[in-house]
């Protein structure tokens, strides 16, 4: 049996509600897919396929760790299991389940990690998590999918089970966000899709920020004459370099946006493939050393300039320096 | 694998290779002792490793590799094998020679314990070793694993055949997050796993009493719903009996093994200070000779027809 491809969905939904959605089409399509959860099925959305395949649905309760090794076990022995819980948990709490059982043995575990980011909101510092990226990243094997909205998120989960067998985390988010994919795209591709087209700069997001990106561009445009190109990663690990390569090649600069550290997240990611390959200015939107706070998802975002302007403003700096570095060296050989 | 130092006689066993049917206690402790000199010989090679830890669980092993487990190591992958997971993964040494001895790689391949280009690494690795199940070294995880294979197992429909055995150090004991797998396999109401606990009382830092006490183990994990017994680890009868009865329950099973670290070898057998230390030459000698002097007698007393061992 085929899996079944939802409608698509046009007004502001969380992408954790596609996570649900699609774990419950897979369930229903694939006998072999199983899913944990830690007492978070509500707001994982794991409790769509928990309430249609009961039998094939294991509530760990509180106990993170063990619901990371049974998943373990549960793959060794020939199932697909979808482990489900906050970033915080996933990433954190369960480090080292997630890294000896699944990620060392190569095998096919899907960790549905929802509440990512900032824009958790109230629950504050104890529970928005902002390092899991660079967490999943630095951890061999283990591939970072962050989908954009719900359309790709839908798809990120069919493709987590069709197209792939390698260990995967996938981060969704909390709140409602814009629609950036107007149908369920038929694929992930390479992770990497030019949203908008562009000379000037390259704006390259993820996750929550992609839409913002879009927002910063058509503000650029509108208030600057701007010509942004805007990316979104929803494969943060492995990273397309290819496309980021011609895009920065393009533009000359480049703005990331991400609702994560700095450090280790999109920003190293993409810093790391142009340092090596082709160096250009590129400006960061994320979390510096700190923690979140707590207030409404929207006010975390905005106290932490995690927004269309925070990106717009960014791009404005980084083009002040773009025709320096276009000038080459200040004291190259040719100066001699 | 001639970068290793020659083997230092390790005197390659094979006892009763033709021999059909279930093996006798008195044959399932020689196995124990040929695992044993196994070990030694592994790691006065490798000049790294957890002996002591190995030697602990000897008896064990050799109940469930010889007479226990319902496997194939022709078809390792075989859908309805039982599977065994070491949750005490820096015993590793003791289960390669277990899987080396019933088949499922060459017994050189033991020689190449923890060396660069060998399969054989310092804790199980599923995707390396024929045999392992899972890979496990992080203590603490193994009981979820097995968890976790006990419930794909009944969602196959073979939890009425294929058991899952766990083999638990005391510091698997001390982790968390054995005892988040302990509320869980009740709550499941899976029937077709055992944990058994290598209870040897000695840890990297003392003993266990001193270090973290873990108190009355078989009375937690009834306490926690589950059937629970404690036996004496070296006793091949009682560790027979209590596997054998595990799996015919409809809940989850404890066996609590009371063991010495280090037994077959006196000068370590239940003394603090190996724990993963590799034995120094002069050891490995006493040692082989002690295991020798005890396989000779063992393999005298099957000859003399006493099928009951020694014990």
């Amino acid at each position: 049996m085929a899996v079944a491809v939802a409608e698509p969905k046009s007004e502001p939904i969380a992408t954790r509600q596609a996570y649900g959605d699609a774990l419950l089409a897979l369930g229903q399509a694939y006998d072999d897919v199983v899913a944990l959860d830690a007492d978070l099925a509500v707001s994982t959305q794991s409790i769509k396929f928990g309430k249609e395949f009961p039998e094939r649905f294991f509530n760990c309760g509180a106990a993170e760790a063990n619901m990371m090794s049974m998943a373990c076990g549960l793959a060794a022995t020939g199932k697909v299991p979808y482990a489900s819980t906050f970033a915080i948990f996933a990433a954190g709490r369960a480090y080292d389940q997630v890294r000896l059982g699944i990620a060392h043995n190569e095998l096919k575990v899907r960790i549905g990690a929802s509440h990512g980011g900032v824009s958790l909101g109230e629950d504050g510092a104890s529970h928005a998590m902002i390092e899991d990226i660079a967490l999943m990243r630095a951890m061999p094997c283990m591939q970072v999918v962050v989908p954009a909205d719900y359309n790709q998120a839908y798809r990120a989960v069919l493709h987590s089970y069709e197209e792939n067998d390698e260990p995967m985390y996938m981060r969704f988010g909390r709140p409602a966000t814009p629609i950036v994919y107007e149908d369920i795209p038929e694929t992930l591709g390479n992770g990497v899709d030019v949203l908008r087209e562009g000379k000037d700069i390259t704006l390259i997001a993820t996750g929550h920020m992609v839409w913002r990106a879009l927002e910063a561009a058509d503000a650029l445009e509108r208030e600057d004459g701007v010509e942004a190109e805007v990316l979104n990663v929803s494969i943060i690990k492995p990273l397309a370099s290819e496309p980021v390569l011609e895009s920065i090649s393009k533009t000359g600069v480049a703005v990331t946006a991400e609702e994560h550290r700095i450090a280790g997240g999109l920003a190293d990611a993409v810093r790391t493939v142009a340092a090596e390959q082709h160096p250009v200015p590129i400006f960061a939107v994320g979390m510096g050393d700190e923690f979140s706070v707590s207030g409404t998802g929207e006010a975390c975002m905005e106290h932490f300039g995690l927004t269309s302007r925070g990106i717009a403003d960014r791009a404005r700096e980084a083009l002040v320096l773009k025709p320096i570095v276009a000038r080459g060296p200040l004291f190259g050989p040719e100066w001699t | 694998m001639t970068h290793l130092r020659p083997v230092p006689d390790p005197k390659p066993r094979q006892p009763d290779p033709e021999g059909a049917g279930v093996p006798t206690i008195a044959e399932l402790e020689r196995w124990a002792t040929v695992l044993r000199i196994d070990c030694v010989s592994m790691l006065a090679v490798a000049k790294s490793g957890h002996l002591d830890s190995s030697l602990s669980a000897a008896d064990i092993m050799a109940a469930l590799y010889y007479r226990i487990l319902r496997h194939d190591p022709k078809n390792p992958s075989w859908p309805e094998r039982d599977r065994f997971v070491l949750s005490k993964g820096h015993a590793a040494p003791i289960l390669y020679a277990a899987l080396a001895h019933t088949g499922y790689f060459p017994r050189e391949d033991l020689m190449g314990l923890r060396q660069i280009g060998a399969h054989l690494q310092g804790h199980p690795d599923m995707n390396r070793t024929p045999g392992v199940e899972v890979s496990t070294g992080s203590l603490g995880q193994g009981l979820s694993m097995s968890l976790g294979i006990a419930l794909a197992l009944r969602l196959d429909g073979l939890d009425d055949t294929a058991h899952v055995f766990a083999l638990l150090s005391d510091g698997d004991i001390q982790e968390g997050q054995t005892w988040e797998a302990a509320t869980a396999g009740p709550h499941y109401k899976v029937k077709n796993l055992t944990a058994i606990v290598d209870y040897n009382h000695l840890q990297t830092d003392g003993t266990t009493e001193e270090v973290m006490d873990t108190g009355d183990v078989r009375a937690k994990f009834e306490s926690f719903g589950w059937d629970a017994v404690e036996i004496d680890g070296h006793d091949m009868n009682a560790i027979v009996e209590a596997l054998e009865r595990s799996r015919t329950l409809d809940r989850p099973a404890a066996v609590v093994c009371q063991t010495k670290k280090g037994k077959g070898v006196s000068a370590m057998e239940g003394r603090f200070g190996f724990h993963g230390k590799p034995p120094s030459p002069e050891l490995a000698q006493e040692a082989w000779e002690e295991l020798e002097a005890l396989y000779a007698r063992q393999s005298e007393a099957l000859q003399n027809g006493d099928s009951e061992g020694e014990s």
